[in-house]
């Protein structure tokens, strides 16, 4: 069976790769989600905190109490090559480009056009082949319109694209009021590609401690629901190429996310419970339930229920709700 | 031959450069003000820098200076080429080495930045007397003045020993020369292969140890040989004088600059000549200099070489017109004829007479007189009070200068107005505090004009002895012509201030010279400022004509996104008004050292201190001074009203920075100081201090517990004590089950709190409504000055809860009054709490011995020390011997306590008929394990007194005398972990092995804090530290464990963040134990790099994740047949890695070499577990009485 799709530009032999995630730490790993037959490892991102904090935070530590007592003049030592970026990732990037001969997306994550995004030209001077930038915004300012939030988020990629020449593509959150306008506004800023959702960080609450303390569980199918929705609103409407990421879960859902429209498909919750190789099992399900299916391949299947082309859009839309909605009262 | 780099650096590098190119083996040990010479070389081996023989010196940090000295004498006798780097106590511990090594014609130069031996108090700062000390030990002595000098001198003296095989001592002034920042000529790796002669260096090697050709050295001699074969050695001492002169020679023809043994300055007929070593003859040679030009006849001579002492070559340099000189000492020798070099001189001049050599036909008058003692100033003025003394007829000898001795005389008069500085060198006084940035930046300004312009420039930086909220004073000149001037800038052509509220405490503008300029940082307008200057600072800039220019620099530095860093926009505003160099080029200069300082670190960083320069302009305002004062307040007093006499009329002078004006009438004559003084010292420097709300507190006591500086406290008190309360004290009813109807308090101390927020981040309080807010909260302390201010003199004055009735647990140990507080150390600091809580428990009853270290500085240095009397008078008599010997120190402490007690016992014993043998039975029996205990056995003691003071007889009277000691004392041992690990472990163990009742507390921060984070043997695995620059390879030493296998020692493992119950219980539990007790305490800290308010979570971590495991073996437990172990925390919960990515000190290493960071964490994260299991096992381990009682119940 073809499995083959093109996402960013790049002919894959399938639309299966690992997501970002803390997998590409160990190159081990990344050998073994090759051989399971990914079409491109997708590198966890690279906070705009992580680059600036990180100088600041540690010049801050390090200078705050030196030159103001005599018998200490410093309190660390000072190496001429100490580096404060996250050269580590880098150098990571730069391990798995020697390792697979796949494409590499390598990820950067930040919501302004500050100095960290000179990380962006040293990512492709590493040898990543394309870019995801993550853009997790939490706008909970009061005072802060819709507009600018979308309207920084552009010039961020403006200032990515403008640093690079390897494809950017922008990896939002569903929380958006018009979310299909603004992914033709990131297409006409350039973006090459969307990325269709990053998770959202849900803090719970200690209601003993009063503290709000951070959890992050696995993805289910049940999350790709949102996904689908959005990813069949704009296959073909936008140049960019999509990628479905999150509640890919079996060959099925995987099948699922095609048929909406989607390029490319990110797992990682699966492949943390189940380990790398299930990437395969994942592409096999997926060859087999084409064949089975008398599929000629994957291509006919793009987006054949997308809201462009699905029997009945209103399924995807308000009316489909007030459907549901009634019969549930019912 | 490359060409030689014109540069700035200080004394420290200028000497480290030298030495560390022409050896091969470095060991050191860290003392101040040496200390950077051994971290530069450090540093430069750790990068791989190369000797002039292409390869890369092995340097070593020992154990303690004698260490090093080992080290040294080993290295040598094998054959390599090696030095060292000392100053004052550690040189002296070097001594008996420099002695072997001598004897021995090693060739050697090891490298001194002279500083004063501790005497009456210990003194960070430079004089001779630590030099002195070894002329004895036939090292010879080669002295430099200047940093220039102290390169120079690092490479004559290497050249000068492999010569004449006499190894010498090379020194310069701690901090005037070695912390010195001036502009020199660098000497090239080329110039450094000609002065070194490789065929010495064959010599030298040749006469290593080697099996392949084996020789014995260090033989015993007796009295048939010694004498004979010491004497032997007679012809290289001869012959090492031509040596010197020959490598000088040789120098002059490479560089330039000639030196001589003895270098002689001024009139050629001169008739009065000073002579002088070290930096002061700098000092001198601009005075003679000025006096000459205007025809006196006056000379110095600059004492190069002071061992040996070439009598001839020092006859040869003084004039033969000479009528008087005067012979100036860096020391003092009490009870001598008179200083070293004074005495040398009279003997010259009688030696050259006896032997037929003088010029003179009469001698002339020679006097001697001391100066500069502890980096005490020495400048022109007091030169030319030496000159002028010695024109009399009947000059003083054993004179002083520099200070005003109103006891015994000695000291002459001099002139402080007095200043020959010509008009072309351009003056500068900064006054920063230490976390502004003031002091690197400066030092960058030196960079950008001695290196980027052909001007000639100094720095020199004086600190005061505050960790926390430190000020510091920058004094800078810039000139065409070198800068001789070694003594502070009195008249400055610009002043700046960076901080507003320095002056309200300092006479800034004290330093300015008429028609200067004067910089300001404040948070007010150009309009604005004037009105909110003292009506000192106002008649100032009146009276000397000041160009007056206001910034807020804060402001900009928020703006720009730079935080609280003043530093780059101080320096840009600095260049924009001072005029020394055009604005735009300095600016750009600025931009270019910021790039390169952080251009490798982060381009983010880069970026946002460019931006700080640019928005620095636009926001420096020139201020319009009206032409009359209109100030609405005078400079405050610099002390309360009410503080004691000796506080106003002596500590208050210090405080204000004007201690050099006080007398030596003023000063106790034996370095014995009153205690409590810290509390008349308000130094205001927390910008937010935590505000109470009772409605929610639930009264833990946790944050005053916490609290570094004693400066939140709780009382209980009867509802009755609330009378005249200010109205905004705040107060509620005390919640317990023991003790009913009491009011409780806490109250923050607002000037003297330094604002950690350590105790809002340990408060478990929280608003059930709106979390966010606590129990304690931080709060912007202008305010809240006044009103918290009434409302804690109120609380002090409410009388402290009877200790007998408290329960010592956290909550009730911290209704102990603290008598150690508002200490010196630094926001957040770790060590503190313990040495607060050991002061509220014991003490009133307590002997404290302290290592040298961060806790003598905040525990001793002056102007004010936080140990405090309680309302009977009693409080910890407190003392610092040395950093090695603290244990021993401690023990003898128990000693004398104890033999005291013992010949009380045995006077009332004997006195019974007298006295009673009820109350003596009482006193002997009594049970002192508690507070009840032992304020009963004080009752006791009082009846004592009054039954024998009827009692005619010698008994009664030694009785009166000591009947205190029979009330139980507790001795401690304070310090940190250089003192118990390293340099003072010997004498730990040793007092470890005595059993005597001596407790000793470890005041851990895995790192020598003090100074500047060298690495100790309690630095953990995979820490980054000076001398472990790529991460420490070996787990920590086990200090615990290696006490606990005394199997007597009380001992335990503590960390009050994690477990402050098991904190307070520790330091019962080693208070009560009759042996030995030793209490290692995780101590947080500044050299871990972090943000200190989180200490508490960090020190969680360490025990959570297995780091740091909590125990207390108590050998009474195994008297009971039980397991004296007890593990009081649990099995690693959390990841290494959580923990020590926290701190800067293990994260660097992932910048560094990352690789060797995930191997160090992956080894010590086994390591962890495995030392955990080992305590787990040990804990569960039964003891042989309980096995077989388990036996028997089986077989039951």
């Amino acid at each position: 069976m073809d499995l083959s799709t093109t996402y960013l530009g790049f002919k894959l032999p399938s639309p299966l790769m690992p997501g970002a995630s803390p997998m590409v730490d160990n190159i081990d790993t990344v050998k073994r989600l090759e051989d399971a037959g990914a079409s491109a490892i997708v590198m966890h991102s690279l906070f705009e905190e992580q680059i600036t904090r990180q100088q600041f935070g540690t010049i801050h530590h390090m200078e705050v109490h030196a030159q103001s007592f005599a018998e200490a003049l410093s309190y660390f030592p000072e190496p001429d090559d100490y580096r404060l970026g996250p050269e580590e990732y880098l150098e990571q990037l730069g391990r798995i480009k020697k390792t697979v001969s796949l494409p590499v997306i390598a990820s950067l994550n930040g919501i302004s056009a500050g100095g960290w995004v000179d990380y962006a030209r040293k990512m492709q001077q590493a040898g990543a082949d394309a870019l995801e930038l993550n853009v997790y915004y939490l706008a909970t300012d009061v005072l802060e319109t819709g507009t600018a939030v979308e309207g920084r988020t552009l010039d961020t990629l403006q200032a990515v694209k403008r640093a690079v020449t390897i494809p950017v593509a922008v990896k939002l959150s569903p929380y958006y009021s018009a979310l299909a306008h603004f992914a033709r506004e990131l297409d006409q800023y350039g973006a090459d590609g969307v990325v269709l959702f990053n998770r959202f960080y849900q803090p719970d609450i200690d209601i003993e401690e009063l503290e709000v303390v951070p959890t992050m569980g696995f993805s289910t199918s049940a999350s790709l629901r949102l996904r689908l929705r959005w990813i069949a609103a704009l296959h073909d409407r936008i140049r960019p190429s999509i990628a479905c990421s999150g509640g890919i879960h079996t060959s099925f859902d995987v099948i699922k996310a095609i048929m909406a429209g989607a390029h490319a498909v990110q797992v990682v919750s699966a492949l943390l419970k189940h380990g790398p190789e299930y990437l395969k099992d994942l592409r096999d399900g997926l060859a087999r339930w084409l064949e089975d299916h008398e599929y000629e391949s994957l291509q006919q299947a793009l987006g054949s229920m997308s809201l462009e082309k699905c029997p009945d859009p209103g399924a995807f839309e308000r009316a489909n709700y007030m459907k549901i909605l009634q019969g549930w009262q019912a | 031959m490359p060409e030689r780099r014109m540069i700035t650096m200080d004394g420290n590098e200028a000497t480290a450069s030298v030495a560390f190119r022409t050896n091969e083996v470095i060991a050191i040990y860290p003392i101040t003000p040496s200390s950077p010479m051994g971290e530069f070389s450090d540093e430069w081996a750790a990068k791989g820098m190369k000797n002039v023989w292409g390869t890369v010196p092995q340097v070593t940090e020992m154990q303690s200076e004698a260490g090093a000295a080992g080290a040294v004498h080993g290295a040598l006798q094998a054959g390599a080429l090696t030095t060292t780097f000392t100053a004052s106590q550690g040189l002296l511990l070097m001594i008996p080495n420099m002695y072997k090594i001598a004897g021995e014609l090693t060739s050697m130069a090891m490298h001194v930045s002279a500083r004063t031996v501790a005497t009456h108090a210990l003194s960070i700062f430079g004089d001779h007397s630590d030099v002195m000390a070894c002329r004895q030990t036939g090292y010879a002595h080669i002295v430099s003045n200047s940093v220039q000098e102290a390169h120079d001198f690092a490479c004559i003296a290497q050249a000068a020993t492999l010569a004449s095989r006499v190894p010498f001592l090379h020194y310069f002034d701690g901090f005037r020369t070695s912390h010195e920042v001036a502009k020199m000529e660098e000497l090239t790796d080329d110039d450094l292969r000609v002065m070194i002669d490789d065929e010495l260096v064959k010599d030298h090697r040749l006469r290593a140890m080697t099996p392949d050709r084996p020789v014995v050295r260090g033989t015993a001699q007796n009295p048939d040989v010694f004498f004979q074969a010491r004497e032997a050695a007679n012809a290289y001492y001869d012959a090492c004088a031509d040596h010197v002169r020959a490598a000088m020679d040789k120098f002059a023809r490479l560089t330039g600059r000639q030196y001589r043994l003895f270098d002689y300055v001024g009139h050629p007929a001169a008739e009065r000549v000073v002579v002088l070593m070290g930096s002061g003859a700098e000092a001198a040679h601009e005075y003679v200099e000025w006096a000459v030009s205007r025809g006196e006849k006056v000379g110095m001579i600059k004492v190069r070489v002071f061992r040996p002492f070439v009598v001839k070559e020092f006859m040869a340099a003084l004039p033969k017109t000479t009528r008087a000189v005067a012979v100036l000492d860096r020391t003092k020798e009490p009870g001598a004829i008179g200083e070293p070099l004074y005495q040398d001189v009279v003997t010259a001049l009688r030696e050259a007479r006896d032997d037929g050599f003088t010029q003179f036909s009469a001698d002339p008058r020679v006097v001697g007189g001391r100066y500069g003692l502890s980096s005490k100033e020495f400048n022109p003025a007091m030169v030319k009070a030496v000159f002028d003394e010695i024109a009399k007829d009947r000059p003083k000898n054993h004179f002083t200068v520099g200070i005003t001795d109103d006891v015994t005389h000695t000291s002459l008069d001099w002139d402080p107005e007095f200043d020959i500085e010509p008009a072309e060198v351009k003056r500068g006084v900064f006054f920063g505090l230490g976390a502004d940035g003031t002091v690197g930046a400066n030092k960058n300004s030196i960079k950008i004009i001695g290196e980027e312009t052909p001007n000639w420039a100094q720095g020199y930086f004086v600190y005061d002895s505050k960790k926390a909220g430190a000020v510091t004073i920058s004094h800078l000149r810039f000139g065409p012509r070198p800068i001789r001037s070694t003594y502070l800038v009195s008249k400055a052509n610009f002043v700046a201030c960076h901080q507003y509220v320095f002056l309200d405490k300092y006479d800034v503008l004290s330093y300015a010279a008429p028609g200067g300029v004067f910089l300001l940082n404040a948070p007010f307008g150009p309009a604005e400022i004037w009105d909110r200057l003292p009506r000192e600072v106002q008649q100032q800039i009146l009276d000397k004509k000041l160009q007056f220019y206001v910034i807020d620099a804060y402001k900009v530095a928020k703006d720009t996104g730079m935080g609280r860093r003043v530093n780059t926009i101080m320096q840009t505003c600095f260049f924009a008004i001072s005029g020394v160099l055009p604005r735009d080029e300095a600016i750009e200069k600025i931009k270019e050292t910021i790039k390169k300082t952080y251009g490798k670190k982060g381009e983010t960083i880069v970026k946002k201190n460019f931006e700080a320069v640019d928005a620095t302009l636009a926001a420096l305002h020139r201020v319009e001074v009206p032409g009359r004062i209109t100030a609405s307040y005078d400079m405050p007093p610099t002390v309360s009203d009410r503080a004691p006499d000796f506080v106003k009329r002596t500590t208050a002078i210090m405080m204000a920075n004007k201690g050099d004006l006080l007398p030596v009438s003023a000063f106790p004559v034996d370095g014995t100081w009153p205690l409590s003084t810290t509390r008349w010292e308000k130094r205001n420097i927390a910008l937010e201090i935590p505000a109470w709300d009772p409605a929610i507190c639930i009264q833990c006591n946790k944050c005053v517990m916490v609290c570094p500086h004693a400066t939140i406290r709780a009382k209980i008190y009867e509802p009755s004590r609330l009378q005249g309360a200010p109205a905004t004290f705040k107060s509620v009813d005390f919640k317990s089950p023991e003790i009913k109807g009491m009011k409780y308090t806490l109250q923050v101390s607002p000037e003297d709190c330094t604002g950690c927020k350590i105790c809002v981040s340990v408060c478990p309080a929280k608003d059930k409504s709106n979390p966010k807010h606590k129990a304690i909260d931080m709060h912007p302390q202008m305010p809240l000055r006044e009103p918290e201010q009434l409302n804690y003199d109120f609380f002090l004055s409410i009388p402290d809860f009877d200790r007998t009735q408290i329960k010592i647990d956290v909550k009730g140990s911290q209704f102990l009054q603290p008598l150690f507080e508002y200490s010196g150390a630094c926001e957040g600091c770790g060590e503190t709490p313990y040495v607060k809580l050991l002061s509220q428990l014991f003490g009133d009853r307590a002997l404290i011995g302290n290592a040298t270290g961060c806790s003598s500085i905040y525990g001793g240095n002056l102007p004010t020390t936080p140990y405090a009397a309680n309302r009977d008078g009693r409080g910890p008599a407190w003392s610092n011997s040395l950093f090695e010997d603290c244990s021993e120190f401690a023990f003898g402490f128990r000693l004398a306590v104890d033999k005291q007690m013992e010949q009380a016992s045995e006077l009332i014993q004997k006195l019974a008929g007298q006295i009673g043998e009820t109350l003596v039975d009482e006193l002997l029996k009594a049970d002192q394990s508690d507070e009840a205990g032992i304020n009963a056995q004080r009752a006791r003691v009082v009846e004592l007194r009054k039954r024998i003071a009827g009692i005619k007889s010698p008994e009664a009277g030694r009785l009166d005398l000591i009947a205190d000691y029979l009330v139980k004392k507790s001795i401690w041992a304070v310090g940190g972990d250089g003192w118990a690990y390293d340099i003072g472990y010997g004498g730990l163990d040793h007092v470890l092995a005595m059993g005597r009742d001596v407790n000793l507390l470890v005041l851990d921060t895995e790192v020598y804090s003090n100074t500047g984070g060298q690495q100790s043997k309690a630095t953990p695995l995979g820490a980054v530290a000076k001398f472990a620059m790529g991460g420490k390879a070996i787990p920590k030493k086990d200090l615990a464990m290696l006490a606990m296998s005394y199997g007597s020692v009380y001992v335990a493992r503590v960390a009050f963040g994690a477990n402050d119950l098991q904190t307070v219980r520790a330091f019962l539990e080693a208070d009560s134990y009759p042996g030995t007790s030793i209490i290692i305490a995780y101590s947080h800290c500044i050299a871990h790099g972090y943000d200190l308010s989180l200490g508490c979570e960090q020190q969680k971590l360490a025990v959570d994740s297995g780091h740091w495991p909590l125990v207390r073996f108590d050998p009474r437990r195994a008297q009971a047949g039980e397991n004296p172990l007890r593990l009081d925390s649990k099995a690693p919960k959390v990841d290494l890695a959580k923990y020590i990515y926290n701190e800067t000190r293990y994260r660097m290493l992932e910048g560094i070499d990352p690789v060797r960071a995930k191997k160090l964490l992956e080894s010590a994260q086994r390591e962890v577990r495995a030392r955990f299991s080992i305590y787990e096992q040990l804990a569960g381990f039964k003891t042989a009485d309980a096995s077989q009682a388990d036996a028997a119940e089986t077989k039951k």
